[in-house]
């Protein structure tokens, strides 16, 4: 018999039942909740008259629609300005009340972003199970633990069983061997792979990240990759156990203390797949092949390296391709073989659950520091991933940093990743932004959103174009 | 949960791949805290010339007639038919809520996203997966032909041209397929294996300890 992948194993550890018609009972340890995706979960629960399976394993914090400008959020939920977003926060914190769930409020320190604030608290561990109402929570499979995505009616589901059913999902693993240049980070790396297989080349698997690139990632940048697996298909990317896993769990405060820690440590050392495990999909890339990456597109896909030319819809193959491409570059209104240098930006956006972390602002920092941004840019925003994030930030002296270069700095939350707050994109603008979703509006209606790492997000600051983040590398790289 | 069975109906577009649910439903409209009333901001940024707002009332806004939602050929289209990888991007189960409040019943394409995949089945919406080939030919047969209408047989996992002449395979787990025919609640029938999963937590409380410390 073959080995395990660490899929494999986390699958196996949480097996409740395998029922005749092929799917399964899963156990879920943790279960994350925001504002967006669990009001009619626990109207669901009333309705039923149903109550909380476990009480314990649930933590709810507001992200999405929570203001960041410092002014408005001083106010608390009060005085969020939008009626709307005021009520959806509300209804979190009356629900947390009534079914005496475990809720970070929005103004207290440790509020964020719920996939910073996860593994950052060390509710997220690895060997968990954790399933959030965001397709982000791939983030948290970057500490050895099977994290995804789940819709509203699972929520509900795993408030009242603790339980999902699930059919298992295919292996696939991607090996990223080598090194990076430098200038090259964990954002490039999820772009390239994304480029590579495409947005639903994931689809129906399970993807594990592995070889020397990620072994030598940080926890913030392994976040990063894991992150966007969704944008590559697959609800959940993991990453193995080992010892930058362990330092970075150690002392958290929902981590085990003591004897109980030592019992943990010993099980996640476990965590990885076995040498002879079987992926039923193998892809590698060459580290040193990678270089910064900037999307063209109304897609994840639709990426290509600074130093490329936006493709014509000549190039693809298939009508669907064509009609896809012709269709991107209307919208983003650009023309085919323009150099992505070329592409002037509007505005910046510095912040979500993929480059929030306290590492994303330092390579922002590093490369802005001492400069200016370009008259031509509306603003740069710094939107930190949590309170912990931006204390340490301003511990660091990063917002000056910022400050003094023209950007703003701002409160925790989701902001303008999806622009469920005011922090939205002007029609036909174009934005540098360090989220994960390039869609048609999504950062605001007409707006046009350009994929990047944090660093090169600085970078077209300073310029107004995209730019080659390596031109800016003094003798310290990123 | 609405069940379903046979649905016959009118077969609408959504000709381009990867159809994201920021598209299928924008983001201003995930601030409801309601489950109904998203079907007229269904493809809201597409199908209107303005942005559309939470709550607005949508009768005199101005339309997109390119738009085949908009056009009086797909009135009343219950089936949808997509492309590759349709529904990917968020979790938000807004997408199919809206998908079901504005009349669909059914979606086909060569491929879903999972999550949406996942969720179209807790709303009373079939996802039916063709292969890419039989897909073009549903869409050039559907332009070619005003009104045209599919049946979708879930009992029998078949789609069937309105005259019964052309029948087209397709699988759905059995899980799902059960659950879906008789409108079944999945809370429910997960409660019923409450001494199992009592069972796996006691198990687990002795080896990981840790995954059960009281958070508050």
């Amino acid at each position: 018999m073959s080995g395990q992948t660490l899929y494999d194993k986390l699958w196996m550890d949480h097996l409740v039942e395998e029922r005749d018609d092929g799917t399964s009972l899963i156990y879920i340890d943790r279960h994350l909740l925001h504002e967006v995706t669990s009001p009619q979960a626990f109207e669901g629960l009333r309705l039923a008259g149903r109550n909380l399976w476990r009480r314990d394993s649930n933590l709810a914090v507001p992200d999405h629609n929570v203001p960041t400008d410092l002014t408005e959020r001083q106010g608390g939920i009060e005085g969020i300005v939008d009626a709307t977003s005021q009520l959806q926060v509300q209804t979190l914190e009356d629900n947390c009340v009534d079914f005496n769930v475990k809720q970070i409020p929005i103004n207290d320190e440790r509020q964020g972003i719920v996939h910073v604030v996860g593994p950052e608290q060390g509710a997220t561990l690895p060997g968990m199970t954790i399933v959030c109402g965001d397709s982000h929570t791939s983030t948290h499979g970057a500490l050895g633990s099977l994290a995804h995505g789940i819709g509203t009616s699972e929520v509900e589901h795993v408030l009242a069983t603790q339980c999902l059913v699930q059919t298992k999902m295919k292996n696939m693993r991607i090996d990223i061997f080598g090194s990076l240049q430098a200038g090259v980070t964990a954002k490039d790396v999820a772009l390239a792979v994304i480029g590579q297989i495409g947005t639903a080349g994931g689809s129906g698997y399970a993807i594990e990240f592995a070889g020397q690139v990620v072994r030598s990632l940080s926890m913030e940048g392994r976040m990063t990759l894991c992150n966007m697996s969704i944008e590559a298909g697959a609800r959940m990317g993991m990453i193995a156990v080992d010892s930058i896993t362990i330092d970075y769990v150690r002392g958290r405060p929902y981590a085990p203390k003591g004897e109980l820690w030592e019992r943990a440590v010993k099980s996640w050392k476990k965590l990885c797949s076995d040498n002879d495990a079987i992926f039923e999909r193998e892809i590698r890339i060459d580290g040193a092949s990678i270089e910064p990456q900037v999307t063209w597109g109304t897609s994840p896909e639709m990426v290509l390296p600074i130093v490329g030319r936006l493709p014509s819809p000549e190039d693809a193959t298939d009508s669907t391709k064509k009609e896809a491409i012709r269709r991107a570059l209307e919208y983003m209104d650009l023309a085919p073989g323009t150099p992505v240098s070329d592409i002037p930006v509007d505005r910046v956006f510095i912040g979500s659950c993929t480059n929030s972390r306290i590492e994303d602002l330092r390579q922002a920092a590093q490369i802005i520091k001492g400069r200016n941004i370009a008259a031509s840019v509306k603003q740069a925003l710094v939107v930190p991933g949590s309170g912990i994030v931006k204390t340490q930030a301003e511990a660091e002296g990063l917002d000056k940093i910022f400050l003094a270069a023209g950007m703003e700095w701002r409160a925790p939350g989701c902001s303008m990743c999806l622009g469920m707050n005011s922090d939205t994109l002007g029609d036909g603008e174009h934005c540098a932004s360090t989220s994960n979703r390039n869609f048609e509006g999504r950062q605001g209606f007409g707006g046009r959103t350009h994929l990047v790492s944090p660093a090169m997000a600085a970078a077209a600051a300073v310029t107004g174009y995209f730019t080659d983040v390596r031109e800016f590398l003094g003798s310290d790289s990123i | 949960m609405r069940s379903f069975e046979v649905e016959i109906g009118i077969v609408a577009p959504m000709d381009r791949a990867n159809v994201d649910t920021d598209l299928i439903i924008p983001k201003q409209f995930l601030k409801a805290i309601g489950r109904s009333g998203f079907g007229a901001y269904l493809f809201d940024s597409i199908r209107y010339m303005d942005e559309g707002q939470p709550g607005q009332d949508c009768t005199g806004r101005p339309l997109n007639k390119e738009f085949p939602l908009n056009q009086i050929r797909y009135k009343n289209a219950s089936i949808l038919l997509a492309r590759e990888n349709f529904g990917c991007g968020s979790s938000r189960e807004h997408a199919p809520w809206a998908l079901e409040d504005f009349g669909f019943r059914c979606i086909i394409a060569p491929s879903f996203a999972d999550i949406f995949y996942n969720n179209c089945f807790k709303n009373g919406l079939l996802p039916v997966v063709l292969s890419s080939e039989v897909v073009e030919t549903l869409f050039q047969k559907m332009y070619a032909e005003e009104g045209f209408r599919l049946v979708i047989d879930l009992e029998n996992e078949i789609v069937k041209s309105i005259d019964g002449v052309t029948e087209i395979p397709f699988e759905v787990d059995s899980f799902r397929r059960k659950c879906l025919l008789e409108g079944l609640d999945e809370i429910d029938l997960t409660l019923k294996s409450k001494d199992r999963i009592r069972e796996y937590e006691d198990l687990k409380k002795q080896n990981s300890p840790w995954l059960f410390q009281s958070n508050t």
